[in-house]
């Protein structure tokens, strides 16, 4: 069991039959009373974030949780297959673990997978990722002082935004938590 | 003439061996960052230093700015003192000291006093003693003696509190006085800080706080009924209460203007005295600045015997709780028998006033350890 002076980031554990991760924590003890742990939550099958204080003393379960890297093989239909990169084992994943993150993922793309009770619930791929530019308009020449954009399809079919100066089948640098443009990639 | 780029000059100043890093970016201490010609010839040299709490600036940071700003935030600090001690002089107030080390810390509930070890005279055996949680006990012992207006900076100390608003040692300004409400204490709280602040508009943490008095008085239940949905919250249980309040109170307070949190239940104000229009609620508030709780006020509780009761059943609960018993503060019940005068008093956490008046998000950054 886990107890509230247990609670850091990235602390997993079970409560209302769900797994949860705490994001972020804070010791508060208002007006002279019992103290508290103001924990910001997420949960990690429905993403959501919820804020709650524990008091000290209050006991939690250890969630049955564990991350494996693995490599992404191939999508058919619903099912996007991975290969683990210690026991090669292969294994499909589903649309809702994958979630946004399809979007980014390419042949061998080496990814984190945080399985809850042997089930894949989320998938993780690497903080910056470098794709190729299939489609966007053509360059604007001596425009690259100014902060305008334009759309640009990449390779896997997500859309980005990126600068005018910007050519098509350029490969670019994105970071897949914000979805941001971070540079050309000279290749 | 010396020319230099980063990387290619070494030069040894008092015995060390210092090099440019500004480009190369991580600085370590010793190393030199920045070198200039003087005008009267020859060259300064700024060297990177430790701060005493131990940090290192952030590899590629401007290592200067960062010792600068370390020494900045205690002379700021330092500022604020002096001109607290001025504000408190000015209004008529005395200034004391009270013993850290103590036999008796207080029986407060949810206060875990850091114990201590005395040997009283050459030779004795050992006595156990306390650090004091606030030294309460000791200026009320003044002001039954007839002592004028009083304040005080101290160190206190709590076991087991940490966090970016906590720390186990931290400074308290208490000020207590004798002949007075605890109105007077928020009139003196509007005067001091906005004093402090030297306008009545203060950014913290991006957020702009209007300090024009009178600041918004706030009763405990109509706090619970307006910001918390709680219909009839005279009829929770204690545990209850504080729950609600934690939940969906705190962070609501002194978010625009600061707030005070008066009136509270009469089962949350150990050392204040019963109101007396409403037995329910004591004469007790809470200032709140930017979600910060920065102080904490009673109309004192100056009956003897009821104080008394309240210390042994403190003690009780703290059993019930599996904390230790502490020892009742005989010299200072023993004061309020021979009687005290009607009196109020604060306390305040110092370190958090000045976490507001510089914009610091931590505790941490207005000390130097």
């Amino acid at each position: 069991m886990y107890q509230t002076s247990d609670i850091k980031k990235g602390l997993k554990f079970k409560m209302d039959g769900s797994p949860w991760n705490v994001v972020e924590f804070q010791f508060v003890k208002p007006g002279k009373g019992t103290a508290f742990t103001r924990t910001k939550m997420k949960n990690l099958l429905t993403g959501q974030v919820v804020e709650r204080n524990f008091r000290t003393g209050e006991t939690f379960e250890p969630v049955d949780v564990e991350t494996r890297s693995a490599q992404f093989m191939y999508q058919e239909g619903e099912h996007f297959f991975f290969m683990d990169g210690e026991s090669y084992e292969q294994f499909p994943v589903g649309e809702t673990a994958m979630g946004e993150n399809a979007k980014w993922l390419v042949d061998n793309m080496e990814c984190q997978i945080l399985f809850y009770e042997g089930r894949a619930i989320t998938v993780d791929v690497p903080n910056f990722v470098e794709l190729e530019i299939t489609y966007c308009e053509p360059a604007v020449k001596g425009d690259t002082a100014n902060n305008a954009t334009k759309l640009a399809t990449l390779s896997t079919g997500a859309t980005v935004l990126v600068p005018l100066f910007v050519e098509q089948n350029t490969v670019i640098r994105i970071d897949t938590r914000t979805g941001e443009y971070q540079g050309r990639v000279n290749k | 003439m010396l020319a230099a780029t980063a990387g290619e000059l070494t030069l040894l100043v008092d015995g060390r061996v210092l090099r440019i890093s500004e480009v190369a970016g991580a600085h370590r201490v010793g190393d030199l960052v920045a070198l200039r010609p003087l005008d009267a010839g020859g060259w300064a040299a700024e060297i990177v230093f430790r701060h005493p709490s131990g940090d290192y600036p952030a590899p590629g940071s401007d290592g200067m700015a960062f010792a600068r700003g370390r020494f900045d935030a205690l002379r700021r600090r330092a500022e604020l003192l002096d001109r607290t001690r001025a504000w408190f002089r000015d209004a008529g107030f005395l200034e004391v000291e009270t013993p850290l080390l103590v036999e008796s810390p207080g029986t407060e509930v949810h206060l875990d006093p850091v114990p201590a070890r005395l040997t009283p005279r050459p030779g004795a055996a050992p006595e156990p003693r306390w650090l004091i949680t606030s030294p309460e006990l000791h200026m009320k012992r003044l002001l039954a003696a007839g002592s004028p207006p009083i304040f005080q900076l101290a160190r206190v100390f709590r076991d087991g509190e940490r966090g970016y608003r906590h720390r186990p040692e931290f400074t308290m300004l208490e000020w207590y006085r004798p002949w007075a409400g605890y109105e007077a204490l928020m009139e003196d709280c509007e005067g001091w800080i906005r004093t402090l602040a030297g306008s009545d508009r203060l950014v913290y943490q991006g957020r702009a706080i209007d300090l024009t008095p009178p600041w918004p008085r706030l009763r405990f239940f109509d706090a619970l009924r307006e910001r918390a949905d709680v219909v009839e919250p005279e009829r929770l249980d204690p545990d209850q209460q504080l729950m609600a309040f934690v939940d969906r109170v705190e962070r609501t307070l002194g978010v625009d203007r600061p707030e005070f949190l008066i009136e509270w239940p009469i089962t949350m104000a150990s050392l204040a005295r019963r109101a007396p229009h409403d037995p329910r609620v004591a004469e007790r508030f809470e200032l709140f600045i930017a979600e910060l709780e920065l102080g904490n006020a009673f109309g004192e509780l100056t009956d003897a015997a009821e104080q008394r009761e309240r210390c042994v059943s403190e003690n009780a609960e703290r059993r019930e709780q599996g904390r230790p018993e502490l020892p009742l503060d005989e010299a200072f019940l023993g004061a309020l028998t021979d009687g005290m005068p009607p009196s109020a008093g604060i306390a305040v956490g110092i370190d958090r006033v000045i976490m507001l008046l510089t914009d610091a998000a931590s505790i941490d950054e207005v000390v130097a350890f």
